[in-house]
């Protein structure tokens, strides 16, 4: 299902600072077009190698224009379905249309804190060099997460 | 000055520590380093110099980069590491590292409950039985992880998960840990450079924008290398536009392995792959089918061929006698129903919905059926595009199941990879038995810093440690994390390491820039720029791999089969393409990135190929086939198949190196059937 750019949708991001869909692919797919010499359509997006697309939809979900959709795959999937997302700050909505016209409606959440809002090491400890050898990470005292295993299953030790 | 693509800019930078990739492992490794770092200046003032390096943009980048509908690995309060490091050896065959799986074991729930705190959703169930999603559970008042709360199984090891933005909460804390200004995106590391002095030393490593005529050139002590597996080095089931629909993410394109194997470093099991048995087309997961809906696969006529077919397994003991029989061995057991013409195979998922709908409520059913969609949503959005174009609803229509082509990787079901220094309190063997083994590698399976390869200085996690699969995004982060105290380690213990390149600036951007100096100096040589006998294009050398490996090495074409002869075959092939590969051209930087890739893909296929020929049996059964050596041989070949480059030569060799088990395995057995 590579993706494709809705010519009358796309502003090639003129607004930001950088191309959101450029941006974030991590296949290196999506291209601006600067002055229309390789798709026609002067500053719009497009993807470069849609046979190497994985349909991950990262930039469907990152385009501020909702201008990137999918068509799937032509060699493998009958036409007239679409999967469409609006990824919000807590949640994601999907519309999915089947080729027969069924339509569905899902949402999910995404996260539970706010976007940006990481604090990587607020609240953790400061390691001391000397237990840089312990075995564990260092948040192994607060997370509650190191399982120490009962060590007669060690059979060579 | 800004470089053109004539004549690139040539960026130079000394480091401390360079990682190299973006996905888990590394923001495991950039989360845990830079607390080290800090600790280390508050105690020394000594302040290291590290920088992250992704061929993408970190938010999206890696095998996580779309979501993910669970996490794999959680061990929970309940069962211990060692049962993981048993599940994990018998998944592939009994060749594993226990070290590295135990060690992973008693420290995954650590990252896990990090993703919680961060905010990533996890499923709870609650007092009466009910599972919430995590974003409910949480508004009900249900405890976290980390505070006893209860997470939902969808198997043993996994615990579900709304995970659409998974890989952005995780790297939003590596990125926080870092800072912007440690971290270098869409800047491609393609080559790894030794010390001169001492050619089993890493000395740092090369690369190139791919947005800009820049050359990234870093001198560093030490490398932590997870650039992820390998993938599209088979033809892929779907040539067209569904090419990139490969179940492991497209752009995993064996750098690890290619660049780690040309540094010198020792790999493992190289001759391991996953072939896994997904929805077919859309490669959908089917854990959550099997293990949370509990529908049952069979043939096309309605028969489960684990029941039907359940005495092959006793050809393979012990490894058949598990109560869960190996990934390879459940597709050895689709395959003859397959060979023998019976498919397609289908997930039941009409049968095992109507089954669950009829204890539910509608509520509940509908809320299932949420669960159904949001499993492919989360993770493989691909499958679901599949569904509605065919006009597929799982409640009234079953869905293929299909073998995909095969991938290289060690963090999932599969565990190729680099050979690892690992923990010293488990009763690792520290001594080596088998003759042959190079004498400059060391002996025994910990060399000083955990997660060291062979090459000082040289690091990698996830994907890159081989001989311990089933870590997948969870144990990805934590081998990260495990192998960034190591690198801060040697860091210390060398201050005044003084590295010298073995090859110098200009002959490391010439190589790097190779392939668009071919394309400048001969394009106007013809009329059409693909065709041109002085050139190939990046594709036309992947097509030209894909075929060599589907036809030769055990891919889809041959229902897995290869023999000592089409290895022989597959092996001039190959180098062939080797050598044409320094005739690879790129037209632009787009160009520059897939010829890279695609080099580095052929040489994983080559070490893929050389393991299989040099194991002499077939260790794999339903992943690959060697007809002329159709048997699991446990009297010779229970032991791992160990290999190192050498770059000027450009040839491989391969040796065997002694299989040890740390845990008691016979606890997984039933008694063998008669025979």
């Amino acid at each position: 299902m590579p993706t494709f750019v809705r010519t009358e949708k796309c502003d090639g991001c003129k607004g930001q600072d950088k191309t959101a869909c450029m941006y974030i692919c991590p296949h290196n797919l999506m291209k601006l077009d600067k002055d229309g010499s390789e798709t026609g359509h002067a500053m719009k997006a497009f993807n470069q190698e849609p046979e190497q697309c994985w349909e991950c939809y990262s930039c469907v979900k990152i385009c501020p224009q909702g201008a990137i959709e999918c068509r799937h795959y032509a060699d493998i999937v009958p036409l007239g379905g679409s999967v469409q997302p609006l990824r919000g700050s807590d949640s994601i909505m999907w519309t999915i249309k089947f080729r027969n016209g069924t339509l569905k409606r899902f949402k999910f959440p995404i996260r539970t804190t706010a976007e940006g809002s990481i604090d990587p090491y607020g609240n953790k400890p400061m390691p001391k060099m000397s237990e840089l050898t312990v075995d564990g990470v260092f948040t192994r005292a607060v997370m509650g997460g190191f399982r120490a295993g009962n060590p007669a299953e060690l059979i060579r030790k | 000055m800004a470089g053109t693509f004539e004549a690139p800019e040539v960026v130079y930078e000394e480091l401390d520590v360079l990682l190299v990739g973006g996905g888990m492992a590394c923001c495991g490794t950039a989360y845990e380093i830079m607390r080290w770092a800090e600790a280390l200046k508050a105690e020394t003032g000594k302040e290291l110099k590290i920088k992250l390096v992704d061929k993408a943009a970190m938010d999206r980048s890696g095998a996580v980069a779309q979501g993910l509908s669970a996490i794999n690995t959680y061990i929970g309060d309940k069962q211990d590491p060692a049962d993981y490091a048993r599940m994990v050896s018998n998944d592939l065959m009994g060749i594993t590292r226990d070290d590295l799986a135990y060690d992973v074991g008693r420290n995954v729930d650590d990252s896990v409950h990090l993703f919680e705190e961060w905010g990533l959703p996890i499923w709870k169930t609650d007092a009466e039985g009910v599972r919430h999603d995590g974003a409910e559970a949480q508004k009900e008042g249900l405890p976290a992880l980390k505070d006893g709360g209860q997470p939902v199984r969808s198997g043993k090891w996994q615990i579900m998960i709304n995970g659409e933005s998974y890989k952005w909460i995780v790297a939003e804390a590596a990125k926080k840990a870092l800072g912007l200004n440690r971290i270098e995106e869409r800047v491609f590391i393609v080559h790894l450079i030794n010390d001169k002095n001492d050619p089993t030393r890493i000395a740092g490593a090369a690369g190139f924008s791919v947005r800009e005529n820049k050359i990234y050139i870093y001198k560093a002590k030490a490398v932590m290398l997870a650039a992820g597996g390998c993938v599209n080095l088979f033809r892929p089931r779907s040539v067209g536009e569904g090419s990139g629909r490969a179940w492991y993410p497209v752009w995993n394109a064996g750098s690890t392995y290619a660049m780690a194997a040309e540094a010198g470093a020792e790999m493992t099991m190289m001759e391991n792959r996953f072939v896994p048995a997904r929805f077919k087309d859309g490669y959908g997961p089917v854990g959550a089918w099997f293990l949370l809906f509990k529908a049952k696969a069979t043939n096309a006529y309605g028969e489960d061929y684990m029941v039907k077919n359940k005495e092959m397994l006793n050809d393979y003991p012990p490894y058949g006698q598990a109560a869960v029989p190996a990934s390879c061995l459940r597709n050895h057991l689709m395959l003859k129903e397959m060979k023998e013409g019976r498919g397609p195979i289908y997930m039941d998922t009409v049968t095992a919905l109507a089954k669950l709908a009829e204890t539910l409520t509608p509520k509940e059913v509908k809320h299932l059926e949420a669960e159904a969609w949001e499993d492919f949503l989360d993770m493989c959005i691909g499958q679901c595009g599949i569904w509605v174009g065919e006009n597929i609803d799982p409640r009234e229509k079953n869905s293929e199941l299909m073998p995909t082509e095969p991938y290289l990787l060690g963090s999932h079901s599969g565990c190729c990879g680099i050979w690892v220094s690992g923990p010293t309190d488990v009763g690792a063997p520290t001594t080596e038995e088998y003759e042959g083994i190079p004498a400059h590698l060391p002996k025994g399976w910990n060399w000083g810093y955990r997660s060291m390869t062979t090459v000082k200085g040289l690091f990698t996690a996830g994907d890159g440690v081989g001989a311990s699969g089933h870590k997948f995004s969870s144990g990805s982060h934590t081998e990260g994390r495990l192998a960034a105290k190591s690198m801060v380690k040697y860091c210390i213990d060398n201050p005044d390491l003084k590295l010298e390149f073995d090859e110098t600036n200009e002959q490391i951007a010439e190589t790097i820039w190779r392939p668009v100096k071919t394309f400048l100096t001969h394009k106007d040589y013809t009329t059409a720029i693909d065709v041109n006998p002085n050139y190939i294009t990046p594709k036309m050398l992947q097509m030209r791999l894909q075929k060599i490996m589907d036809e030769y090495v055990a891919g889809v074409a041959t229902y897995y089969n290869t023999n000592d002869k089409m290895l022989a075959v597959a092996e001039e092939k190959l180098e062939m393409l080797k050598e044409d590969s320094l005739k690879l051209r790129a037209k632009d930087l787009h160009e520059l990135l897939r010829a890279w890739e695609n080099y580095h893909r052929i040489l994983t296929a080559e070490a893929h190929m050389k393991h299989i020929q040099f194991r002499e049996e077939s260790r794999y059964p339903g992943f690959y086939y060697r007809t002329d050596k159709n048997f699991v041989d446990e009297e010779n070949w229970h032991c791992f198949v160990n290999s190192v480059y050498d770059k000027h030569s450009k040839k491989w060799t391969c040796f065997k190196r002694k299989h040890v088990d740390l845990v008691d395995k016979s606890k997984l057995f039933k008694a063998a059937a008669p025979h």
